[in-house]
């Protein structure tokens, strides 16, 4: 009996030692969920989530946030979330969107500024009485520049499949059909 | 006797070759029209320098290389530029690309070509000559080969190895070549053996050609080189080029390590015939030797011009009545061609005519049962079925641990399947995920630091702002002290409405006033605007805009400041 | 345009054709079965085929797959053989319709079906028959029983009582169990010189069944739907556990021949460590695989309760394959020798 209790208290104190270690040399600083968060989702900046900006959206989703605010990045981010944090897939809060990309059409642009103010990624160059572009590898398409253009020059555009961005497709299992 | 070494895997499917052997190579006749694309190799995308309705001749350069790795294409035959547009491409995407059509004038009138005495000439300009005259690995790789005509600095070129085994079956473009015109691709492989001073100059050739080999002795001898010519055993895909090497040097080439640093490069012999033609006949690539060959009546080789759409083509193989499509490149490896108007290109060695007979429909899925025969037959001694199992279940971590990249997707484990699983397809998928991904996350990653960079910037600028607005303060209130009715005219009004009590406030509003009175006289006298030089509807629409803009010049000024550091970057 | 995808050739092989060539090497054995024992196998091969199929057909129906594709390709009849030649053959009908739905429900579809079953379900059937019906599934009868077609279909459709001369335990079982009443004061030798159960190197009769799975494998082996790396490792794994027990005490241990003769070492190695799906794939986990299943066979038929270990042995060792299959990838092409 005694002997008995003896194994089960050193092994207790055993174990409690190795863990106890265990959490001083495996200290983890910072939080690195949120990081992680921030890896998933989609770095637009977009703020359609209702955040200003994705760091403070997965600042927001480690405090216990929905994960489903995100459009750009799809329901594919929304399942990566669920699957990172352990929560369930829930559908995506907004109508998902194939990428975009804003275009200014040149004709049109005052040189008013307000597009490149309101870009989160400063993917829009010009000055004021300047004719705007965007740098159309640097824009995420989020949409902000959309709406202050004084003269509705902007407009966003889907990006097509094109050769150098055409996949190869998942092969159709056609079990089914032969049957 | 040379010592040949084994590569692991590989299969041995039916060659089918000899029936496309029968008759020489011929000249397809010129087409009504020709597509040719300007994107026919690896790397940049060439620029178009030839407009619609531009009069070209033959072998003028109609895309110029873009960047290093990049190839000129190239007027196919002299006539009229119809247009540069986007056209379907050989491509198993059947997405279009921007293509010049042209319309040949019949004349075939070449453009001045001048031969090159390379030997007097800098590596360096032998190479540019090569890029320029859209030399491309012909084996189907199209691979620019003036980037690969460049020894590892560090590692002594020991072997250049000629690939003439062409493993595929029905292909019969290179051994054709390799009997009709061997002199010239043996005098092609003496450059590339000039560029690169290798050891020991190999030319493997697959056991099942022995014209070829006979030819390629004999030409060797006429050149009076010391390349040896080597007979390989036929098994597919011993024409890989990693197979290849590995069978006639011993060293396996992994898919991490570009082969000069193992001191062996490896050239298809169609592109020893190109390179040749470019430096020694000042003839870019306009044409190749295409098999044309499976369903059809008269399977035989010929000389294709570069852009001759495929239904004229495949009209001089005439296809039989139960023809369902057209592959481009070997039934291993090749790909159903989109459209009959897609045209031929560098790449295209082979055109099968397709039927039910020929290549049966793929017998139903079933799930994989672990046998390991595709373990077996992989040249790179990959695990398939683990492969499959992680791409399937879209687990692409797994894939890239599993060494998903040294896959050349040659076909040997689908070819072996007994749950016939297209195996190749769910790699094609997983890499191109994979690629896509990749792509995304730097594009995000970008998106993220130029975001956080935004920040701080318009952080550190109020902070300035802030701070020459206190000593602008600062100076102005020890100003006004001693004289407070020198004030200047601009600041009348603030100090009126202000009562004299120069709040910070107004002291920056009249700051930014005068700043901006500034920089407008400024810019208005120096900078040239982009909107100089107009028509006069154009001026006129300005106007109106202008019109428009005034009653929005309140937020406008707020962001001239704003915008400056956009334009810097 | 209807073909699909690269290559465009194949090879001619299907899962149908290595299942059905998996069958043919049974046929041996089940000719010296029928010879030895009498056609009373032929039975419960088809009742164990049925079953199979039966049971298979419906769970394919329930799980919406194609039937026609699935029961054509011939897995469930190899397990439905396999689990009629490891059963007793005077087994009762229901005994081993009972084993055979295991196998097929629980060990197969439940899993995934083809291809997907992380154990053997042919041993899985057979253990979980040993457990459940000790008595029933130790029934070996020695060649020579005696009994007529009829008797033997009598004591498998259960019309008749189950007589004592069933009682005859296996060669290993009455070696063991010889040795066990023996306390050490008898030998291998005298027990294998006295008993009828005993031939000239195992069992009687049933060695020759067992140089019949041996016949088939190697034909199989020859045939390349195995490898040699599982069979080799598995009866090496079990001869040299047995061979060296033996040198040590040859009274009490017997020898690696009887061992290899005996129960169902030679249907183990050829048959069931050759699974793929249940086994190892890489060469080297295969050696590993099929290694430790052979001594660990030995291991329990030897100090342990039950008259055979191959289907324990097996099975415990299909837990670990995702393991040593993780653990053995193989280096790959221009990769030996270096650090990935």
């Amino acid at each position: 009996m005694l002997t008995a209790i003896l194994i089960m208290a050193l092994g207790a104190v055993i174990l409690g030692a190795a863990l106890g270690y265990a959490s001083i040399k495996f200290k983890v600083e910072g939080n690195p969920l949120v990081e992680k968060i921030e890896a998933i989702l989609p770095q637009t900046q977009c703020g359609q989530c209702g955040f200003p900006g994705c760091k403070p959206y997965a600042e927001a989703i480690a405090g216990g946030e929905e994960i489903n605010r995100c459009p750009p990045g799809g329901q594919e981010g929304v399942r990566k979330l669920a699957d990172l944090l352990g929560r369930e897939v829930k559908p995506l809060d907004a109508e998902e969107k194939p990428k975009q990309l804003a275009i200014i059409d040149e004709q049109t642009c005052i040189g008013c500024t307000l597009c490149i103010q309101a870009c989160p990624v400063d993917a829009i160059v010009g000055a004021a009485k300047q004719m705007h572009t965007v740098v159309s590898s640097l824009c995420t398409g989020c949409e902000l520049c959309v709406k202050p253009c004084p003269v509705e020059c902007i407009r966003m555009e889907v990006i097509e499949e094109s050769i150098d961005n055409w996949k190869w497709k998942y092969p159709v299992i056609e079990l089914k059909r032969v049957a | 006797m040379f010592q040949l070494f084994k590569f692991k895997g590989g299969v041995k499917p039916e060659t089918n070759k000899a029936v496309s052997v029968t008759a020489p190579i011929a000249i397809a006749p010129l087409p009504a029209q020709l597509i040719v694309p300007l994107h026919q190799s690896i790397g940049g995308m060439p620029r178009p320098l030839v407009k619609a309705g531009e009069r070209v001749l033959k072998g003028q350069r109609i895309g110029d290389p873009d960047k290093w790795i990049s190839a000129a294409v190239h007027a196919p035959t002299s006539g009229t530029v119809v247009s540069v547009e986007e056209r379907i491409a050989s491509h198993p995407s059947g997405l279009p690309t921007l293509s010049v059509v042209l319309e040949p004038d019949g004349r075939d009138e070449w453009m001045e070509r001048a031969p090159l005495d390379y030997a007097s000439l800098e590596p360096e300009r032998v190479r540019e000559r090569l890029r320029d005259f859209g030399v491309v690995g012909l084996g189907g790789a199209v691979f620019p080969s003036h980037a690969k005509l460049v020894a590892a600095k560090a590692v002594p070129m020991e072997e250049l190895v000629i690939n003439g085994a062409e493993c595929e079956p029905f292909m019969t473009c290179d051994d054709m070549l390799m009997r009709e015109r061997a002199e010239e691709i043996v005098r092609g492989v003496g450059i590339f053996r000039d560029l690169l001073a290798p050891k020991r100059v190999l030319i493997g050739i697959e056991d099942n050609k022995p014209e070829a080999l006979a030819a390629m002795r004999a030409a060797v001898q006429i050149v009076g080189e010391n390349f040896e010519v080597v007979a390989v055993p036929t098994r597919y895909p011993a024409g890989g080029a990693k197979q290849l090497i590995r069978v006639l040097t011993g060293k396996e080439v992994p898919a991490s390590t570009r082969s000069p640093e193992m001191g062996v490069q490896c050239f298809n012999v169609a592109t020893a015939y190109t390179a040749w033609r470019a430096i020694a006949h000042g003839e870019p690539v306009l044409s190749r030797i295409v098999t044309l060959t499976g369903n059809v009546e008269q399977p035989r080789n010929w000389e294709v011009l570069l852009g001759t759409p495929l239904r004229d083509l495949i009209a001089l193989g005439q296809p039989k009545a139960d023809t369902t499509g057209y592959v481009m490149g070997g039934p291993m490896m090749g790909f159903e061609m989109p459209s009959l108007e897609a045209p031929i290109v560098k790449a295209t060695n082979c055109i099968i005519a397709a039927s039910p007979t020929l290549f049966p429909p793929p017998a139903p899925e079933m799930p994989c049962i672990r046998c390991g025969a595709c373990a077996q037959a992989c040249p790179h001694e990959l695990q398939p079925f683990e492969l499959y199992w992680f791409a399937r279940a879209r687990n692409f971590g797994k894939t890239q641990e599993y060494n998903i990249f040294d896959c050349i997707e040659c076909g040997c484990c689908s070819y072996v399947c007994p749950s016939h699983i297209p195996l190749v397809q769910y790699f094609r998928f997983a890499k191109s995920e994979i690629w896509a991904r990749e792509r995304e996350k730097n594009q995000a990653d970008a998106a993220k630091a130029r975001f956080e960079f935004r920040n701080e910037r318009e952080e550190r600028e109020k902070a300035e702002k802030a701070e020459r607005l206190a000593k602008a303060a600062a100076a102005k209130a020890a100003a006004a002290k001693p004289a407070s009715e020198g004030v200047s005219a601009q600041s009348v009004a603030v100090t009126d409405n202000t009562a004299a009590t120069l709040d910070p406030e107004a002291i920056k509003k009249a700051t930014i006033a005068a700043a901006m009175e500034r920089a407008k006289r400024q810019r208005e006298s120096v900078q040239p605007k982009n909107t100089e030089g107009l028509t006069a509807a154009q001026s006129e629409e300005i106007a109106e805009i202008e019109a428009r803009r005034t009653p929005l010049q309140k937020p406008t000024d707020q962001g001239e400041e704003n915008s400056a550091p956009a334009i810097e970057k | 345009m209807n073909f699909t995808s690269p290559p465009y050739l194949t090879q001619n092989v299907s899962v149908q054709r290595i299942m059905l060539k998996v069958l043919a090497a049974l046929v041996p054995a089940i000719a010296a079965y029928v010879y030895l024992v009498g056609p009373v196998i032929l039975v419960q091969i088809g009742i164990a085929s049925v079953a199979c199929l039966l049971a298979e057909a419906a769970l394919l129906k329930l799980r919406d797959k194609p039937l026609a594709l699935f029961l054509g390709d011939g897995s469930a009849l190899v397990t439905a053989w396999l689990i009629a030649l490891s059963f007793p053959p005077l087994a009762p009908w229901w005994l081993v319709v009972v084993g055979s739905l295991f196998a097929i429900v629980i060990a197969k579809h439940l899993y995934g079906g083809l291809g997907q079953n992380p154990f053997n379900p042919a041993m899985i059937a057979f253990a979980v028959c040993i457990v459940s019906f000790p008595a029933l599934m130790s029934q070996w009868p020695p060649v020579d029983m005696g009994a007529g077609v009829g008797e033997q279909l009598a004591l498998v459709f259960g019309h008749a009582p189950r007589i004592d001369a069933m009682n005859g335990a296996t060669p290993l079982d009455a070696l063991k169990t010889a040795l066990k009443l023996g306390e050490g004061h008898t030998s291998v030798g005298t027990i294998m010189a006295d008993a009828a159960v005993f031939g000239r190197v195992a069992g009687r009769g049933w060695e020759w069944v067992a140089a019949a799975y041996l016949f088939g494998g190697l034909w199989l082996w020859q045939q390349k739907v195995i490898s040699w790396h599982a069979p080799l490792s598995f009866i090496a794994g079990m001869a040299v556990l047995a061979g060296s027990l033996w040198l040590w005490d040859p009274q009490q241990f017997a020898s690696p021949l009887f061992h290899l003769f005996s129960g169902g070492t030679l249907l183990g190695a050829f048959f069931i460590v050759t699974d793929p799906v249940s086994g190892c794939t890489t060469p080297k986990g295969k050696l590993i695989f099929g290694g430790l299943a052979g001594a660990l066979a030995y291991v329990i038929r030897v100090f342990g309760g039950y008259p055979d270990g191959v289907a324990f042995a097996v099975l415990l060792l299909n837990i670990g394959v995702p393991l040593i299959d993780l653990y053995t990838q193989p280096a790959i092409f221009g990769m030996k020798g270096r650090k990935p």
